[in-house]
């Protein structure tokens, strides 16, 4: 218990601090009278009291936390804000049951974006942009969790982002404190954010649509207010704005924020990650584009390029835009996005997956065995951005691999025994893991996680929260270490 | 000249030994008293013992009417230091540092010049590096020099059975090639120079130094040897300072490992090379080089700090399979036992070094100075002044200049130009003169012969 409260006392602050973003949706609520109002009053009032109440009972435990309490706050932070952001949905729709409620606001929260609410065009606005703005927030919490906390913490090799490591990223530290870091990085968040809001007005979207995917691009998460998600529109215009943005938060904020700081280009040219990853999503739109053609699924290349492009950018940024049921074309090409999905965003973006600067020490690594056993002699460091990684860090980031691959496995294997056929019970692991969205089959883009089990709801709810706090944040909360020390 | 040398060093000793032998009074500094004494037996030259750039010693050592002081200690802060005082305290005309760090390197130019009053920087190492570079462009060549930055070049290298021009008159090579423009300044023969002229015929084993344009070198060498495949794989022994430059600067262009034994060095090596393979090992362990492949080595270079380790890898990989190897000696009596024999080329980095200083000792207007056939022979880059009246080169065709035996003007650089000599070339004031000398004995009549008359002034 010792442990425990000092954390809570700090997460009660965060509850009721969290409980004021009600007021958002209660505002466009009371000026659209869409008749929610009611759910926003009564999550207000109970979200505050519930951080009141811890706050009182832990006050005396206020401490300075150490860096393990991180792993603990980051953990309780994730589980516990998406079940008060359940209460408007529960309040509001009261034959929906709480695993589905809290699988819709964990998908927000973690930026997955996969749904199980259909009829999304005719509920209220207010309850639409709050689903985007958990998105948001949860891509806020996430730059934050991603640039500083989870580098604090070690987590997976990302000690590479850290001052004191030896690497690539000494001037990634863009500031002395964590807090400044914060701001700054929001500043940039808010701006690109308003930017994609003016471009999806002028794209021809209403402004209400155009707000509520600003956050939903943003934070790459996926929650649209229509059923059809883009094929709403049909406008290659507003989809060619969508990929730009998508795009642009596949980038490490950071990169962003030191891009502007310097008000240059060469932030970008200097970062280990985002050649690799504007030359995989883009490559890959290529390839698809070109074998759809090929497989005649389109009459001509343009078509194919345009709804290649726009659903290989969303997956593999772990969006979960459709814009068509990407379901029916041959499987290779689904296939390839969520593969796509597994690597190819940025770390300190709001992706997911196992990020491209893993991926690439990863392969280095694999290249260097490889390069040992023909010369044994030869001195080979594993190098980004002609800096030497340490050691630790490759162990760290082989550790994860693994780590997230048993993790894959596991959980499609829990899903097959609950009654899943393979393709969607891989799919819906990996598109949850990797803070997708759609699958295949029963979970694709043209349909829900509705036809789920309540079992293999939680499964999803659970393998997107390992996929967003990176496994080891979440897993090293169950070891016994942990709790003695 | 009074020349006062900071540093007993490799490179230091091996100024002062070449500068004593051209009659100048040498002072020497270091702190190892055991160097000086070595040096002191050898050579004519006075020694003080204590810190280089302290203004007591400097002064102790004659600072005060010294003509040129040349810093070549270790230390490339001690050199700068010693050169600001010696420009500040006590007014040396002329100041040269050695610096070895590319970060100084790497300045603007003029940047030292004003702050530490240094007039010229020398970097030994980076004279080396650039030695090797062109030899490995160049596998055929014993020697390459670059003139008017690399425009033209003053190429060695030996005839062999199978060049269509061995065998053959020197005249012949311009029926073989009307459109080729080239100029053969010196044959060395059995190690005996001979000035060619037209009917001059080459004999195999002739070491033969033409001049061309950078272009034209291949077909040059055509002539008078087979060709060797284009080098491909270099193998380097040794990580150190030249090791190290060597790599970083053809890792680009050719498939590049280095071997060190030291861990750490090795360590540091392969952080700082992208593309380099480096191994740690020793560069004499046979069954490393054979893992390693060493048979298909285009070139291997020992550069190692021992001279001994460098003879020893290199002779081994010659023998292992290893195409063409070349050693950096130090010691002037191993180069002599060793080149030409199964080590293709010895490199000694004094006399890269002493080059560039011996443009600034000598009397006229050099630009650059370089050593041939271990300082036995010279190329000069001279810069002539003045008019016909005032100089006795400016103004006439090169068969009307009154050039010493076994002298020979090569190529002429006009402004951004460059001009192959032909006996009725025509020299113009602030033209550059390449000019090859046979024997170091004929240097003063040059100098003598392209100073400007006094009406010039």
């Amino acid at each position: 218990m010792s442990r425990i409260a000092p954390v809570l006392n700090v997460l009660s602050k965060v509850v009721m601090l969290f409980s004021v973003t009600f007021m958002l949706p209660l505002t466009l609520s009371w000026a659209l009278a869409d008749g929610a109002q009611m759910a926003y009053d009564e999550a207000i009032v109970i979200t505050f009291a519930a951080g009141a109440l811890t706050w009182l009972f832990t006050r005396r435990s206020q401490r300075e936390l150490q860096t393990r309490d991180g792993f603990l706050l980051v953990l309780l932070a994730w589980t516990s804000l998406p079940a008060f952001a359940t209460l408007p949905l529960l309040i509001y729709m009261p034959d929906l049951s709480f695993t589905d409620a809290y699988f819709e606001t964990v998908s927000g929260i973690t930026t997955t974006g996969s749904t199980i609410l259909s009829g999304l065009d005719a509920l209220p606005k207010s309850i639409n942009l709050w689903r985007g703005l958990l998105v948001w927030f949860g891509g806020m919490g996430l730059i934050v969790l991603a640039v500083a906390i989870l580098p604090l913490l070690g987590v997976g090799g990302m000690q590479i982002y850290k001052a004191e490591t030896p690497g690539p990223m000494k001037d990634t530290k863009l500031t002395p404190r964590i807090t400044e870091t914060a701001k700054g990085l929001y500043l940039i968040y808010l701006g690109i954010s308003i930017a994609c809001g003016f471009s999806y007005w002028l794209a021809g979207m209403t402004p209400f649509d155009a707000v509520m995917h600003t956050f939903s691009t943003m934070g790459l998460g996926g929650f649209s207010s229509h059923d059809a998600s883009f094929a709403y529109w049909n406008s290659p215009v507003i989809e060619i704005v969508t990929v730009v943005f998508m795009l642009v938060a596949g980038i490490n904020f950071s990169t962003h924020f030191l891009a502007w700081r310097q008000r240059g280009v060469a932030a970008y040219q200097l970062d280990p990650e985002v050649r690799w990853f504007l030359t995989a999503t883009l490559g890959s739109a290529l390839l698809i584009a070109i074998y759809l053609t090929v497989m005649r699924v389109y009459p001509d290349f343009s078509q194919a390029l345009r709804f290649a492009l726009f659903n290989t950018v969303s997956i593999a940024t772990t969006t979960g835009f459709a814009n068509t049921d990407y379901n029916l074309w041959p499987i290779f090409a689904p296939l390839w996005m969520l593969f796509l999905s597994c690597f190819a965003s940025c770390s300190g973006s709001t992706g997911g997956g196992m990020k491209m600067v893993r991926a690439q020490l990863l392969f280095r690594q694999g290249r260097r065995e490889l390069t040992r056993l023909v010369h044994p002699a030869a001195r080979l460091p594993v190098k980004l951005a002609g800096h030497v990684v340490p050691n630790n860090v490759i162990y760290a980031v082989l550790a994860f691999a693994f780590l997230y691959v048993f993790a894959i496995i596991m959980m499609t294997l829990l899903m097959t025994a609950s009654g899943l056929e393979f393709i969607t019970a891989f799919s819906a692991v990996v598109a949850s893991i990797n803070n997708t969205g759609p699958g295949l089959n029963q979970v694709g883009p043209a349909t829900t996680y509705a036809s789920l089990t309540d079992f293999q709801t939680w499964l999803c709810t659970i393998s997107m929260l390992l996929g967003r706090l990176e496994l080891l944040t979440v897993l090293v909360v169950f070891t016994r270490a942990f709790w003695r020390a | 000249m009074k020349i006062i040398i900071l540093g007993a060093g490799q490179v230091g000793a091996n100024l002062a030994a070449s500068l004593v032998a051209e009659n100048n009074d040498i002072t020497v500094i270091d702190l190892d008293a055991s160097r000086l004494a070595l040096l002191q037996d050898r050579f004519d030259l006075r020694t003080v013992r204590g810190h280089a750039a302290h203004p007591s010693i400097l002064k102790q050592a004659g600072a005060e009417d010294a003509d040129m002081l040349v810093a070549v200690t270790q230390s490339d802060e001690t050199n700068l230091v010693a050169c600001r005082i010696a420009s500040t305290l006590f007014n040396v005309p002329t100041r040269i540092a050695r610096i070895r760090s590319n970060d100084f390197l790497g300045l603007e130019a003029g940047f030292l010049a004003e702050n530490f009053g240094v007039h010229d920087v020398i970097s030994p190492e980076q004279e080396v590096t650039d030695t090797l570079r062109r030899l490995i462009e160049h596998p055929e060549a014993l020697q390459v020099l670059d003139f008017a930055n690399g425009k033209v070049r003053l190429v060695a290298v030996r005839a062999y059975h199978g060049g269509p021009l061995v065998g053959h008159e020197l005249q012949d090579i311009k029926r073989h090639m009307p459109s080729l423009e080239c100029r053969i300044p010196a044959i060395y023969r059995r190690d005996r120079g001979i000035v060619p002229k037209g009917i001059t015929v080459i004999e195999p084993g002739d070491e033969v130094f033409f001049l061309a344009r950078k272009q034209d070198i291949p077909s040059v060498m055509r002539e008078l040897r087979r060709m060797e495949r284009p080098v491909k794989k270099v193998m380097i022994a040794g990580g150190g300072n030249i090791g190290r430059r060597l790599a970083a600067r053809i890792e680009r262009d050719y498939d590049v490992k280095v071997i060190d034994h030291n861990k750490s060095v090795s360590n540091l090596l392969a952080e700082q090379l992208h593309h380099t393979l480096v191994l740690q090992g020793d560069a004499t362990d046979e069954e490393l080089l054979d893992q390693e492949n060493i048979a298909a080595m285009d070139v291997f270079c020992a550069l190692t700090n021992d001279d001994e380790d460098n003879i020893m890898s290199a002779l081994l990989a010659k023998r292992m399979g290893a195409h063409r190897v070349i050693a950096l000696i130090n010691r002037s009596a191993y180069v002599d036992l060793v080149q030409g024999g199964e080590i293709d080329i010895a490199i000694s980095p004094a006399q890269a070094t002493v080059g560039p200083l011996l443009s600034k000792i000598r009397r006229g207007d050099m630009v650059a100075v370089h050593s041939l056939r271990r300082g036995a022979a010279e190329v000069l880059e001279v810069a002539v002044h003045g008019d016909a009246k005032t100089s006795r080169v400016v103004g006439r065709r090169i068969e009307e200049i009154d050039l010493p035996d076994g002298a020979t003007i090569a190529a002429i650089i006009r402004k951004h130009d460059v001009i192959i000599a032909h006996h009725d070339t025509l020299i113009e004031a602030e033209d550059h003169l390449i000019l090859f000398a046979l024997n170091k004995r004929i240097i003063p009549k040059v100098e003598k012969l392209l100073q400007v008359g006094f009406g010039f002034f």
